[in-house]
């Protein structure tokens, strides 16, 4: 095969990659964003005659029903409101803090590194669920202190590969030269650094996307979450876990849902990491 | 040709990697005894020779459309493109054996040197661990490494370049091969060491008949070593013959220019000032003469001189124990002094260790400096304010040696080469600024569409072209070259030695100019300061240190220096020891050497 071909094919191979990660992701999201008018009741009607309709045999519940008789259909695409919402912005915000605390860190070194990186080991070793109750019975439960929790305890993530990557780029010579030429320190962190450890970072945030989905269905089965009445992806696989044997559906569609949504995001993260290399090479 | 039958023909031998033909029907034998230097720039397939040799190529997704390679092994003729890899395994090692350039990675970190060695013995050899150890000691001693005993149970780090390659060697040797293929075996090393390695390789080859297939891009090296040379050119073979033959009187176009384009320490006797002269330019399959021969006679030094350094000390802490003292620290530099006048070319020499990239790195304020005086343009640094010295960071610039690790690889060369005109706000407007990335990109070579371009898409030479125009973007008074040249094939080289006098001469640069290769600093420096271990061992004219090398370090790294001749008669007595390191215990300062003037300008160190 020659070296031509090879570089054609892998361009078709990552257009398609966007094109469906497009498709998946944006189909997803507007059937979300839309969802108060696709399903005005939202999804909350309860009708106990058609309970446990089992999915494409009426037309009126496409996706089947759950055992209170709503539609899984409806309880999804609502479902999404909350998880996409937790499972973004909890990942856009740790991404923000975590990036700005490691470029800082590694870039400086000193007194600022150390300061942040043992916060950094004390927040590794708190056990998850211990931080979260503790965070939450002292500012109390709902979807905004979720996400803050969920921040506060994965920006450390981010911080620590960022600032390995720094490190290893800080004595490299393109760095040191833009220095001998006097770019300004934020020049030099945004313009030659962060384009250039960008592509982990992103890998990171598509994974913890799909995780933090699941952790507020944990988080909510604690207790610790939003209204369990209010439906979520994470929760709807869990009430469903039950009725698996006789009623499949009910865990099984939101199920899809949540691995829809991460594997668009992986296909366009991984687009997005390979689109910011110029050098066109996979860096694996 | 040669007496002996030929113990490995490479008939027709044609290499691809994927649908590119990277080796093109080479046809090569090599005899018993006899070294065979394979001589090119980089990409001329000279490595992927040797690899298809190992039948390593295969490794790395190369195909042999044609060709065999016939080996005169212990079991008679065989082909080895033939050979399954599992039988081609056996003879990888025991037969034919490799070392390689880098002598720093060719080792395992975590293997003691014993365990390394005996590795290979108990493979081939079926030998007992003990054993294996007891004839590892043997060959240690045979590539003269001193203390070898003591040198067995030492890992990797603990040795320095010089040691580790011997130790490659003595490696290679194990199994006494029939054919030792040599990969740029002494690229990575200072010059001193080199002539060590040279002369034991040599030696060894006297004493065990075995043939060398030496590959090397080095023309002086070659001079020195070859019995037989064959030029490889895009893949091709395009002369061979004996070496005398081929020096005296190369044939191919290209072989010319090559041979014209090396820097031969000692051709400029008798010339006051540096001089640029013509190059021959390979321009498709014909060579086009570029330049003219041309005295840069540009310094002046009448005015003040533009940089002043004078007792200038860095020295680098290493903090060891649990509570982080500081127990040893690095003499990187101690009490140097030398001027820079504006249109002048200083030439900074020394091997590694000597701190002359650490003199470079404190002028551009990389580094801090302990003690000292620097004092540019008029302006002392100690005095500067915030403002001063991003002044600074405008009137001089630094060119590193590796041309791609200092371009981002994310930002197309138009950005790298304005981002000083950004930074320190020389020009408004876009189109200015982007006239200006044209107008300097020309200047160098370049053109104007190559500013949307990533670094990964040119070539070396093109990549130090670049530098050299983000270098002049900011309109500087002096450019500090830290091996700027050392990374670049010799014809290429010589093209930018000419842009940096060129430049010179247009702007009246005034060049430091970090080098360890000698020939190159004949070439194009109006001055000459040796250091060595952090101090100057020798300043003055490039005439007085070049042609009256008054202290013995300058004497020895002269003679060290391989030289493009081959007819001059090498017998140059072992030099032996290592450089020693600047490294010391706190309160064990250096000696500070004084100096003696033998003639005006021409400072000597007094021997400690």
């Amino acid at each position: 095969m020659t070296a031509i071909a090879k570089s054609a094919r892998f361009k078709r191979y990552k257009n398609l990659e966007f094109i469906l990660g497009v498709l998946l992701t944006g189909g997803i999201c507007l059937a979300v964003l839309f969802s108060d008018l696709l399903f005005p009741d939202g999804g909350d009607k309860i009708n106990l005659m058609a309970r446990l309709t089992a999915p494409f045999t009426d037309t009126a519940h496409i996706l089947g029903t759950d055992p209170l008789g709503r539609d899984v259909l409806a309880r999804v695409v609502m479902g999404g409101k909350i998880s996409l919402q937790v499972g973004i912005l909890s990942v856009a915000g740790a991404v923000v803090i975590g990036v700005i605390m490691g470029l800082v860190s590694g870039y400086y070194r000193g007194f600022w590194d150390m300061i942040v990186m043992r916060f950094a080991d004390v927040q590794l070793a708190l056990p998850f669920i211990l931080l979260a109750i503790t965070f939450i019975a002292i500012v109390g439960g709902g979807l905004t202190n979720m996400i803050i929790l969920l921040i506060v305890s994965q920006w450390v993530q981010y911080a620590r590969l960022v600032r390995g990557s720094v490190l290893s780029l800080r004595d490299r010579e393109f760095i040191q030269s833009a220095q001998a030429i006097g770019v300004r320190d934020i020049h030099i962190l945004l313009r030659h650094l962060l384009p250039n450890l960008i592509g982990p970072v992103i890998v990171l945030m598509t994974l913890n996307v799909a995780n933090n989905i699941l952790l507020e269905s944990s988080l909510t089965f604690l207790g610790l979450g939003v209204d369990p009445l209010i439906p979520s992806w994470g929760g709807m696989l869990a009430d469903g876990r039950t009725y698996l044997q006789n009623a499949w559906w009910v865990s099984v569609f939101p199920g899809l849902a949540i691995l829809l949504t991460v594997l668009g995001l992986n296909l366009l993260g991984d687009w997005l990491r390979d689109s910011l290399d110029p050098t066109g090479r996979t860096s694996r | 040709m040669t007496e002996h039958a030929p113990i490995l023909r490479i008939e027709d031998l044609s290499v691809e990697f994927g649908a590119s033909r990277v080796i093109e029907n080479l046809t090569l034998s090599v005899s018993p005894g006899k070294t065979t230097a394979i001589v090119g720039e980089s990409g001329s397939g000279k490595s992927v020779t040797s690899l298809s040799v190992m039948r390593l190529a295969e490794m790395m997704g190369a195909t042999y459309p044609s060709g065999k390679i016939i080996f005169e092994g212990s079991e008679g003729k065989t082909d080895l493109l033939a050979l399954p890899q599992k039988k081609m395994r056996a003879i990888r090692g025991k037969d034919i054996a490799m070392i390689f350039q880098e002598p720093m990675t060719s080792l395992n970190p975590v293997f003691t040197i014993g365990d390394q060695i005996a590795e290979s013995l108990i493979l081939h050899e079926g030998m007992s661990k003990k054993d294996a150890l007891k004839e590892g000691l043997r060959l240690l001693e045979m590539v003269r490494l001193p203390d070898a005993a003591q040198l067995l149970n030492r890992y990797p780090h603990q040795l320095s370049g010089g040691m580790r390659q011997r130790v490659m060697i003595a490696m290679a040797l194990a199994c006494r091969p029939k054919v030792l293929i040599a990969d740029e075996p002494t690229t990575a090393l200072d010059v001193t060491i080199q002539a060590q390695i040279l002369t034991i390789i040599r030696d060894l080859q006297a004493e065990l008949g075995m043939a060398v297939i030496f590959i090397t891009h080095d023309m002086g090296v070659v001079a020195e070593v070859a019995d037989d040379v064959m030029v490889m050119w895009k893949g091709k073979k395009v002369e061979e013959g004996p070496v005398k033959d081929l020096f005296a009187n190369p044939k191919h176009p290209y072989t010319k220019t090559l041979l014209s384009a090396v820097p031969r320490l000692g051709a400029m006797a008798g010339e006051k000032f540096p001089k640029r002269f013509p190059v021959a330019v390979m321009d498709g399959d014909t060579p086009r003469i570029v330049g003219s021969e041309h005295i840069q006679n540009t310094a002046k030094y009448d005015a003040q001189p533009l940089l002043q350094v004078r007792d200038l000390v860095t020295r680098f802490d290493i903090k060891k124990g649990i509570f982080g003292g500081v127990t040893h620290r690095v003499h990187a530099v101690e009490n140097v002094s030398f001027d820079i006048y504006r249109g002048e070319t200083l030439a900074l020499v020394g091997e590694s260790g000597s701190g002359k990239s650490t003199i470079g790195r404190t002028i551009q304020q990389l580094q801090k400096a302990t003690s000292g005086n620097i004092t540019f343009d008029g302006r002392p640094f100690a005095s500067m304010g915030k403002a001063d010295q991003q002044r600074l960071r405008q009137e001089i610039q630094y060119i590193f040696q590796d041309p791609f690790a200092s371009l981002d690889p994310r930002k197309k060369v138009g950005f790298s080469i304005a981002e000083p005109i950004h930074t320190h706000h020389l020009m408004d407007g876009t189109k200015q600024i982007k006239m200006r990335v044209d107008q300097l990109l020309e200047r160098v070579g370049l053109t104007s569409a190559h500013a949307d371009r990533y670094p990964h898409e040119f070539s070396g030479g093109q990549r130090q072209r670049i530098c050299i125009a983000r270098a002049l973007a900011s309109n500087p008074k002096l450019i500090i070259a830290d091996e700027a040249l050392s990374a670049l094939d010799v014809s290429i080289q010589a093209q930018i030695i000419n842009l940096f006098m060129e430049l010179q001469e247009e702007h009246g640069l005034a060049y430091l100019f970090i080098s360890h290769d000698m020939a190159v600093v004949e070439k194009m420096s109006h001055r000459v300061a040796v250091l060595y271990l952090g101090q100057v061992a020798e300043l003055g004219s490039r005439q007085q240190v070049l042609e009256n090398p008054s202290h013995p370090y300058t004497q020895r790294l002269l003679s060290a220096v391989p030289v493009a001749d081959p007819t001059r008669n090498v017998n140059r007595t072992m030099l032996d020891g290592e450089i020693p390191s600047p490294v010391r215990r706190v309160g064990d300062e250096p000696a500070i050497v004084s100096y003696q003037e033998i003639a005006p300008g021409h400072l000597v160190a007094n021997a400690v």
